[in-house]
């Protein structure tokens, strides 16, 4: 390497380190500013509540003399409200606590029966001025209206999921003024979710998923109540939990957990929103809901472990969860209020690379369905013993398939040998087997890509990168990672002295060191005797050997 | 028999990544009508590139995957039995699971 190559390498790291260090400043200013921002808020709030109970006792003061003009004017009306109110409080819990929430939510004063200010104007309902207020457009929506908006605020929806498909269904689960949500996940918010899931911020990241989007929605309406279920959904606690809530929906990522939530919901008698996103396609439907199928009915038996996809591997665009989700609130919204007509016996395919949205007619519920047939298998009282893991094959998180063993661990590099061997200036070909599309994002230098899929058709670009190479002493470290800006700028730059076919190793790296070794298998049977991967492919060089490489 | 047939949810990924093929499929032979089976045993012989078990499974689709004929669930129209008609469109869509 030349001086003025040096310096060059010196002077792009220096602004690297520039970059990521204002970076670092800029996060942490942005997290304080939402922070304080987030108090204000809260103080501002407390004050108004305040300043409302003021006013709330000068028109109780004011009422007093107006009493018998208003039963005057509207004595049914009067009597009516009183009615109502006195059931709803035989209803309540006699729970202070609870009764204070209770008024928050319905928007009234907290005051007893007749008292309140939103009685005097009262027209046969419990909404107060608040209330009102905020829902008022969609009051006036009419065939949702103000029946439609009392018993979604008397309803309890459980949201199975904080991720992608879950932001926008607790958004607008909180915004439209469902009484109780519930929200379930045991996951910590991550930088890589924020582009999809946007209920979390920055500020979040490494908290859990719950309390962040618990926050986001009391700061949307701190009228509804919000339960968090921090520690995830499981058999043995799925029927409790459940049973809790109106509604469910799921959100969730993995198999395992959506024959576990159905289940769990026919068990309870419960509506399930079901929705489902990957790159750039989402299904919905409702199940378990009148004469429809569950998600059982549909799949009976689940799809085999090598045909699923998750978006950690096969990458999602952040607004396509964002529409299903946002769908998802739609039909929780029409259960809980009762209301237009859900997808029930229907499901809605989108298809956002060309925006087609196929609506589908389903089967109804199949009479020999495991879970909801005529003689069911699985029940409140035995759910706890199924194993939907063993079932499904699969973990109840979007964990990917356990790390693959087709070449004997002591035949295999490590990502640290492979770091020695580079440095040695041993004469290898450092083979890429990533798709293309994966490669561009980050690659160590010097390597070659060859996806795996092509690499049968493609053996002669191996064979003559192989012909060209002698050695080569450069410390990868040394390099700044190709990426996103230099695509391809360290593609096949072997640099060549003699050909030496019989000393160039060839090492085999991907992401996670599944397919580098199907990539060996395939080379040593076709004379490559030298080719060995490396077990745990780049994540692994990113954990173990380099945190500055950019992993994905 | 002319068809429209439709692949989704990373099966089209086993018919080059194209999602939207129009086919003639002729009867089998001595036949004049085209079935569902017919259908699959054609399209494994003629349109799937790769890794057949990805899409079919003992003489049907493998669990998972969702045929709609003329948008609607094949279980409602007979599934491997249905008899498909000229320009009905097939849909095969592979349940998701992302969140």
């Amino acid at each position: 390497m030349g001086e003025m190559d040096e310096e060059d390498v010196v002077m792009r790291r220096i602004s690297k380190l520039k970059k990521e260090s204002v970076r670092e400043e800029m996060v942490s200013r942005f997290a304080r500013i939402r922070k304080e921002a987030r108090e204000f808020r809260e103080q501002l709030a407390f004050q108004e509540r305040e300043e409302e109970a003021e006013n709330a006792d000068i028109v109780a003061g004011c009422k007093s003399d107006l009493d018998g003009e208003a039963q005057c004017r509207e004595p049914e009306g009067q009597q009516f409200t009183k009615n109502t109110k006195q059931k709803e409080g035989d209803l309540k819990s006699q729970d202070p606590e609870a009764k204070k929430q209770e008024d928050r939510r319905l928007g009234s004063c907290g005051m007893e029966n007749g008292s309140c200010a939103a009685g005097v104007f009262s027209s046969g309902h419990s909404m107060g001025a608040d209330f009102i207020r905020r829902y008022s457009r969609q009051l006036l929506v009419p065939s949702f209206g103000v029946s439609g908006q009392k018993k979604l605020s008397e309803s309890a929806i459980l949201i199975v999921g904080m991720g992608g498909l879950g932001s926008p269904i607790s958004s607008y689960l909180a915004a439209s003024g469902v009484g109780r949500l519930g929200l379930v996940d045991s996951d910590v918010v991550e930088l890589s979710n924020l582009h999809r899931q946007i209920i979390h911020t920055e500020a979040f990241i490494g908290q859990p998923k719950v309390s962040s989007a618990a926050s986001a929605c009391l700061a949307l309406n701190s009228s509804i109540l919000v339960k968090e279920h921090g520690r995830g959904l499981n058999a043995a606690n799925a029927v409790e939990i459940i049973s809790q809530y109106d509604v469910v929906v799921d959100a969730t990522d993995n198999i395992p957990s959506r024959y576990l939530i159905s289940d769990a919901c026919v068990a309870t008698a419960k509506p399930l929103v079901s929705g489902a996103a990957l790159g750039l396609e989402g299904q919905l439907s409702v199940y378990n809901h009148k004469s429809g199928p569950c998600y059982r009915c549909l799949f009976p038996v689940p799809p085999p472990p090598g045909t699923r996809q998750r978006c950690s591997d096969n990458g999602v665009l952040g607004v396509v969860p964002g529409i299903i989700g946002t769908l998802q609130a739609l039909e929780a919204i029409k259960l809980a209020s009762g209301f237009g007509e859900t997808l029930s016996s229907r499901m809605l395919l989108l298809d956002a690379f060309s925006t087609r949205i196929h609506m589908v007619k389903l089967r109804g519920r199949s009479p020999n369905c495991f879970a909801c047939g005529d003689a069911p298998q699985i029940s409140a009282a035995n759910l706890h013993e199924f194993d939907y893991e063993r079932f499904t094959e699969s973990t109840l998180s979007e964990e990917g398939p356990k790390a693959q063993e087709l070449i004997p661990v002591n035949d295999r590099l490590s990502s640290a040998e492979l770091k020695k061997l580079l440095e040695s200036g041993k004469p290898h070909v450092l083979l890429d087997v990533r798709d293309s599309h994966e490669y561009v994002i980050s690659s160590l230098p010097s390597s070659l890509n060859i996806p795996l899929s092509l690499l049968k058709e493609r053996l002669s670009v191996l064979q003559s990168a192989v012909d060209s190479v002698v050695s080569f002493p450069d410390n990868p470290q040394e390099k700044e990672y190709p990426g996103l800006q230099d695509v391809g700028s360290s593609k096949e730059e072997c640099s060549s002295v003699v050909p030496s076919r019989e000393n160039t190793s060839i090492y085999v790296v991907c992401r996670r060191g599944n397919d580098s070794q199907k990539a060996v298998q395939f080379l040593r049977s076709e004379g490559f005797s030298s080719a060995v991967d490396v077990v745990g492919g780049l994540e692994s060089w990113a954990k173990d050997v380099d945190e500055r490489f950019p992993f994905y | 028999m002319k068809l429209t047939l439709e692949f989704g949810g990373g099966l089209e990924l086993l018919f080059g990544s194209v999602k939207i093929h129009e086919v003639a499929v002729p009867p089998p032979e001595g036949e004049t009508k085209v079935t569902v089976k017919h259908l699959l045993l054609w399209i494994r012989d003629n349109l799937l590139k790769e890794r057949p078990e990805m899409f079919l499974k003992d003489k049907s689709v493998r669990p998972g995957v969702l045929v709609l004929i003329n948008d609607c669930d094949w279980e409602l129209c007979g599934t491997t039995e249905a008899v498909l008609e000229e320009k009905d469109t097939v849909v095969f869509i592979s349940t998701l699971h992302g969140g």
